[in-house]
């Protein structure tokens, strides 16, 4: 009994958030083809899906998996440098390839790199545990940050030159140097757009509700609920684990390639810890494994600082006051206690449980 | 430039990353949160004793209790109207709300001193002594005797005195430690309030070897203080020692040695590989998982 009840409150959640982000993505896009929008927001419109799209798939590894991540970044700057970079090296070298191509290939191709680093970020979790974890992985975000800092990648008509600390790239007659070490990608044409960044946010959900809903979704809830007890009848953590690492990295690369197409030029530094824990900052607030709160927290905060332009120079002030605030609100116990009783379903479902 | 020269400048460096190691690991062994405001705690510890110095022409040793004063204010604040009202909520939702915390400091510090570069003079003057062929500046020597002298009175302060040992009580199991009569509540208060102590002297320290202050000071070091109380294992007074000594000493070898462009990615592999050997941290305590 209790599990239809469940089955079928998952399978309205799920389909309030498709509903949501289609009914978004038709009123935004009808804005934007009538030039009905203010350009300020237009801007925005790809860095929140990218911002919804790292969301999920870290709520994906925080919420649904229970392991802190704080390096979520890096796995966007490795998305965005690469993506970039198979998409521009396109540009040079296959004239007149037409741009959603380019960035199709920009975004897959960040999403394969960002799953490798997120395959070999994942092993040392099995080790790990908690506060560990999340330490090696704000170490392996800082790492990617520096050495990103000092990658130099050229091409040319022989394919891709790489350097390390400084420009030994030594291009042909007709080369272009495409990363450039502190300075970053320079000169990107500007082909993301909001439609591919709706495509990535209903693809992202479509695989993160997948896995939620399927056997692999209860191992790995059951690992996060009691990891001895999971192991004890016989779910292989370490693969689960893995798994969750690599498509969490995957989603949050191709979102980084999405982001990186929407700008002229891209640094390293732009993908650094605060980014990190910008976007757990969105997990957070939306709620550990609930989907829906990640997309709704990451385009209302990605909005927030733009709505508090009135403030100026206090906004920063104002946001911080205003994260504190709500952290000490949804934790208080007598307001919880109160909107427990306002949603009479959930009693009953912990009746049940 | 010699390896001797390397040598003493990684352990003064060093020793700055154990102050703030040892404000972090107090405070997480006892309310077991990853307090990441300290860092901003040292920045603005660091901002009194510049006024101080500048502004009010106080004598170096007063201005460095000034800033120690206001920031274990500031820390008492902060974990009172912060962190106190989230005792029972999650581990995360607490960080969130150290995040929190340290915006608003970094943001109150934008608007109050403005994002301009202050140099920070320094409070030691800028005396050099020579030993032998190797040059070393006053800031150096001073900041490892001072680091030094604070371990050692760390030590002895959790081991000898009773709030000393109410605090290590807490840290092992606070309501056992309610039980037998200690004040949680408070004690939490006080590793608060010497935390954030010792980050105002880190602060002024940092300051006087690297003498460029903005408001964003006390974020690398802060991070790069947690990695160094994590390395040593996290909780632990020796451990906060040991990882901030390991972690300047490697940072100012991978400077001198293989590029200062990577020394962080450098630093950050060690960490990495030093966990992935011994995952509770070089001195950390294996704890059983209880089935």
């Amino acid at each position: 009994m209790g599990k239809t009840i469940r089955n079928s409150r998952t399978r309205t959640v799920n389909f309030i958030t498709y509903a949501l982000v289609i009914i978004a993505y038709i009123i935004l896009q009808s804005m934007v083809s009538s030039g009905n929008i203010k350009s300020v927001l237009k801007g925005m419109l790809v860095p929140i899906c990218a911002y919804i799209v790292m969301a999920v798939s870290l709520n994906l590894t925080v919420g649904v998996l229970g392991e802190l991540s704080l390096g979520h970044a890096g796995f966007m700057s490795v998305g965005a440098f690469t993506g970039v970079t198979a998409a521009m090296a396109m540009f040079y070298g296959i004239p007149g390839v037409a741009p959603w191509l380019r960035l199709l290939v920009g975004m897959v191709t960040g999403a394969v790199f960002a799953a490798v680093a997120g395959l070999l970020i994942g092993i040392p979790v099995l080790r790990l545990r908690g506060d560990y974890l999340a330490i090696v992985t704000l170490a392996f975000g800082e790492i990617i940050k520096s050495l990103i800092n000092n990658l130099y990648v050229g091409f040319d008509s022989k394919g891709f030159h790489l350097s390390m600390l400084e420009d030994k790239t030594n291009l042909l007659e007709g080369g272009k140097l495409i990363i450039g070490g502190p300075m970053g990608i320079g000169g990107i044409k500007k082909i993301s757009n909001l439609t591919a960044g709706f495509i990535l946010v209903m693809i992202t959900l479509i695989v993160v509700f997948h896995i939620m809903n399927s056997r692999s979704g209860r191992a790995i809830m059951a690992i996060r609920d009691n990891r001895i007890a999971a192991e004890s009848v016989g779910i292989n953590v370490t693969k689960y684990k893995l798994t969750v690492f690599t498509i969490s990295a995957a989603l949050a690369g191709a979102a980084g390639a999405l982001f990186a197409m929407n700008y002229s030029t891209i640094v390293a530094n732009k993908f650094d810890f605060n980014t990190s824990i910008l976007v757990l900052v969105f997990v957070v607030l939306g709620g550990l494994s609930n989907m829906l709160g990640s997309v709704i927290a990451a385009a209302a905060l990605t909005i927030l600082p733009e709505a508090l332009r009135q403030f100026s120079e206090y906004r920063m002030l104002v946001y911080a006051i205003v994260l504190i605030l709500v952290m000490l609100a949804t934790n208080n116990p007598a307001l919880r206690a109160l909107i427990d009783k306002l949603k009479p379903g959930r009693k009953n479902e912990e009746k049940e449980g | 430039m010699s390896f001797l020269y390397f040598l003493i400048n990684g352990i003064s460096l060093g020793s700055i990353y154990a102050i703030i190691a040892l404000g972090y690991t107090m405070v997480y062994g006892i309310s077991k949160m990853l307090n990441f405001a300290h860092g901003d705690v040292i920045m603005v510890g660091a901002y009194i004793c510049f006024f101080s110095l500048t502004r009010f022409n106080l004598p170096p040793l007063v201005a460095v209790a000034a800033a120690m004063l206001v920031c274990m204010v500031l820390g008492m604040t902060i974990e009172k109207l912060a962190y106190k009202p989230l005792r029972q909520a999650t581990s995360l939702a607490v960080l969130i709300t150290a995040i929190g915390v340290s915006y608003l400091l970094q943001n109150l510090a934008l608007l109050l001193f403005s994002p301009n570069v202050k140099v920070f003079p320094s409070i030691v003057g800028n005396g050099k002594i020579s030993m032998g062929d190797i040059v070393v500046s006053h800031v150096t020597i001073v900041t490892i005797i001072v680091c030094i002298v604070i371990m050692v009175g760390m030590t002895l302060f959790t081991g000898r005195t009773k709030i000393g040992k109410a605090m290590r009580a807490c840290s092992e199991d606070k309501a056992a430690a309610q039980l037998m009569g200690i004040n949680v509540d408070a004690t939490i208060s006080v590793t608060f309030i010497i935390g954030s102590g010792l980050a105002a002297i880190a602060g002024v320290l940092l300051c006087s070897t690297y003498p460029t202050l903005v408001p964003t000071t006390g974020s690398m070091p802060g991070i790069k203080a947690f990695t160094a109380a994590v390395f040593g294992g996290i909780g632990s007074i020796p451990g906060a020692f040991l990882g901030g000594l390991l972690l300047g000493i490697i940072e100012i070898f991978a400077k001198a040695y293989i590029s200062t462009q990577i020394s962080d990615a450098i630093v950050f592999a060690v960490l990495i590989i030093v966990l992935l050997v011994k995952p509770t941290g070089l001195l950390g305590k294996k704890t059983r998982e209880k089935v």
